[in-house]
């Protein structure tokens, strides 16, 4: 997913990049109608910006808008350009970039969770060894056989790596993650 | 509404829609995926249909029309090669923002995705080239659709748009609902009235300065012969010097006295000097392009910056701006003149005077001057006949992409928007044609004048049968070289001088092919000859083809080579075969 670590707008961008990269989160309320995503992709893709993690969902089903969760990385100029591009879209409503927002608010940055389906294949103390650790980081078995488990867990985004990574020798035979889901904490809508 | 007289077939519906758009002309090929709307037409006479020969030119045919008029232009071509046909003019159109309706054909819903004959992703391969697009999959809300691809296309940026209908929707009935009646993409509401604040805090800035320059572009085209009026306005009031980008040309009259001439790569020393020294520069409408800006990092270091511009996203894009202001550009500067006027203290004209003079000194250095010849036509005097000759009469330039389009912007002079059609974004060769038969389409009594170059103008040439067809005279004047003068011009920069695949080889007699198609050929390779021949073909009331063989290695200059400043400017007089091969170092090979 990670194209360029460059923005691409013109030729004449060879001098080297001064400003450092971040990792930004922005949340996108698009009309959810056939082809917004493929709009949205399509600007990252065609622009040569990054896509380090991406979710959407219909989120108000009579207003037929969707949320889409964007981490993208860059300097500060190709997230306001980024933005500004988003922004461009016809069905797209509204752009906001939560880090920017929790930044405003006095906050470190703003609520990030993932959810992660695992599945662990084994037998005997491996079996033992990998409930205790599920219990620990409080993932729920939601399906089991005498050979296998399937782990729910819910969490940011570095404790499911630590997660999978722990379970790795113990038999981990599939993942599956959802990806970022975010909002600001505090009273405010977005 | 289940009024009956409402009810009526989708094809029905596209051409009801159109017309209640006020769509006069429409530029389309037909093929089996739009049959029905070609039956349509048929049946009617409200919208006239004109036949190209190739879907770009419908495509470059309604740029020409729209950019000449104002109002939006619309194609009509069927589906597969049709829509991809199409792809060209459509991007040329959204790079100059330019708004534009395509129609085009799909197979039936039924068979979409089935790998059907003619059948393409219309909806996925226009999406990065359109402003906005859509695939019509219910004959109700067709109506809907195109009133909002009119709305889209025009308001805001202007770009194209494209609605695909599939053929069963063509066929099917449905309700149809006038302009005005159906729902519209509630997320999409450009901003045209620019912040009070940040124009005040222009208009401050503005007064300070002691070295400004306006720096317009196609912008103001777009915003209306008001804001053509507003700029003139503001540059008198002011007296500030401006320059104008490639697609701003005629916005400003060339013969104003504050007219520093074009700007960027191929544009005067003045304007480019004017540039990099400026302490306030007011960008209008202009969006700091790679051919304007030159090396970014050297662009206008000691200067404040006045960005006006529609779309948010062309500010700070490029180049970092001190004073955004968000809006259309006519009506931002409604507000410019009117708090310049209320100004307690304006400045005083001694504040710029320093300024003035040396631009004047840069003037004088001649930067357009060329070595005339009594032997050969060199290709710039070609351009100032042209236009000597052509003045005083309703002239419309078009041109293809290369070294006359240069020689045009720098030697033809402007006086009035909306005269001057040229493909800058894209740089599309092929363009001139069809957009000349556009613009004779909307303007029949006009001059339409298409200048060319000899291997730009065999991509699109197939369309000198539609101007045969529809009577269009349009004149194409062919600045021959022989070369693909550009390309050859850059081989000479950046590669030793050796000419891979820039001659022309096997070139048309373009006399005998004006002859072939109906049309008339004109043959000219003498200095003294040639005034009598442009009169000649601007006397013709027919579509000519002017074969003027001009000086085969002819150069345009002066030039910023790819990566230097504005100040780093390679003039006509310095422009030896030394300075020419090491103008560009190793960095700027790699720029395009």
């Amino acid at each position: 997913m990670n194209a360029h670590q460059q923005p691409t707008g013109s030729a004449y961008f060879i001098t080297p990049e001064t400003a450092k990269a971040e990792n930004h989160t922005l949340s996108v309320l698009v009309s959810n109608e056939p082809g917004v995503l493929a709009r949205v992709i399509g600007l990252f893709s065609g622009r040569g910006y990054n896509i380090e993690s991406l979710t959407v969902s219909e989120t108000e089903h009579e207003a037929h808008l969707s949320r889409i969760t964007i981490v993208t990385r860059g300097t500060p100029s190709v997230l306001e350009q980024i933005k500004a591009q988003l922004e461009r879209i016809v069905p797209v409503h509204r752009v906001v970039d939560l880090t920017v927002r929790a930044k405003d608010l006095g906050q470190e940055r703003p609520i990030e969770r993932e959810v992660a389906l695992i599945k662990v294949v084994g037998s005997g103390e491996h079996r033992a060894e990998t409930l205790r650790l599920a219990d620990a980081f409080q993932a729920k078995v939601v399906d089991a056989t005498v050979e296998h488990f399937v782990l729910e867990i819910t969490g940011k985004s570095s404790k499911i790596d630590q997660f999978v990574a722990i379970l790795k020798p113990l038999g981990l035979i599939e993942i599956c993650r959802t990806g970022i889901a975010a909002m600001n904490r505090g009273p405010q809508g977005m | 509404m289940t009024d009956s007289n409402n009810q009526m077939t989708g094809a029905e519906i596209v051409l009801r829609a159109l017309k209640d758009n006020g769509v006069e002309h429409i530029f389309g090929y037909p093929g089996g995926a739009v049959l029905p709307i070609y039956d349509e037409i048929f049946q009617q006479d409200d919208i006239q249909h004109i036949l190209v020969r190739h879907e770009q030119g419908a495509g470059h045919a309604a740029e020409g029309y729209a950019r000449s008029t104002g109002k939006v232009g619309v194609m009509l071509v069927t589906s597969g090669p049709g829509a991809t046909n199409a792809v060209t003019p459509l991007q040329d159109a959204l790079m100059d923002s330019v708004p534009l309706v395509c129609i085009s054909g799909q197979v039936p819903t039924t068979l979409i995705g089935s790998d059907a004959f003619q059948e393409c992703d219309t909806v996925g391969i226009t999406r990065p080239c359109t402003k906005h697009n859509w695939l019509v999959k219910d004959v109700n809300e067709l109506a809907g659709v195109i009133h909002e691809a009119f709305r889209i296309a025009q308001t805001g940026r202007p770009g194209p748009v494209v609605v695909d209908v599939p053929k069963d929707i063509q066929f099917a009935t449905g309700t149809y609902t006038p302009p005005g009646e159906t729902p519209v993409n509630s997320s999409y509401k450009p901003v045209v009235q620019g912040d009070i604040k940040a124009i005040q805090a222009a208009i401050e800035l503005m007064a300070t300065a002691r070295r400004p320059v306006f720096y317009t572009g196609g912008g103001v085209v777009n915003s209306g012969p008001e804001a053509s009026r507003l700029l003139r306005e503001l540059v008198e009031l002011t007296g500030f010097p401006i320059t104008s980008t490639l697609m701003g040309l005629g916005t400003y009259p060339a013969s104003g006295k504050n007219w520093l001439g074009m700007l960027g790569m191929h544009g005067s020393y003045e304007a480019n000097m004017a540039m990099h020294d400026c302490d306030v520069m007011v960008c209008i409408g202009a969006r700091f392009d790679d051919r304007i800006t030159g090396r970014l990092n050297a662009f206008s270091p000691n200067s404040h910056k006045i960005h006006v511009d529609i779309d948010p996203s062309s500010i700070n894009k490029n180049v970092r701006v001190d004073v955004p202001i968000i809006g259309d550009v006519g009506q931002v500067m409604e507000d410019m003149v009117r708090l310049w006027r209320a100004l307690p203290k304006k400045p005083e004209k001694s504040q710029t005077q320093e300024w003035w003079s040396n631009i004047e000194r840069w003037r004088a250095r001649n930067s357009f001057a060329y070595k005339p010849s009594s032997d050969v036509i060199m290709p710039q005097y070609a351009i100032q006949r042209l236009y000597e000759l052509s003045k005083g009469r309703d002239t419309y330039i078009t041109t293809e992409v290369g070294q006359h389009q240069m020689w045009a912007a720098q030697f033809f002079g402007f006086e009035e928007p909306h005269h001057w059609l040229t493909s800058g974004g894209l740089g599309t060769m092929g363009y001139g044609l069809p957009a000349a038969i556009g613009v004779q389409v909307a303007h029949p009594e006009a001059l339409v004048i298409d200048i060319a170059g000899d291997a730009s103008i065999q991509m699109c040439i197939q369309e000198m049968s539609c101007a045969i067809q529809h009577n269009l005279p349009v004149k194409i004047f062919i600045l021959n070289n022989q070369y693909m003068g550009m390309v050859r011009q850059w081989q000479q920069l950046l590669h030793g001088n050796r000419l891979s695949n820039s001659y022309t080889e096997a070139m048309p007699d373009f006399v005998k092919l004006a002859e072939a198609y109906g049309a008339v050929g004109i043959y000219c390779d003498k200095p003294a000859e040639l005034d009598g021949k442009i009169e000649e073909m601007i006397a013709v009331n027919r579509p000519v083809i002017f074969d003027c063989r001009v000086a085969n290695l002819a150069n345009c200059f002066p030039m910023i080579p790819s990566g230097k400043a504005h100040n780093e400017m390679l003039l006509p007089d310095e422009a030896t075969d030394e300075a020419v091969a090491n103008a560009i170092d190793a960095r700027g090979r790699q720029l395009v």
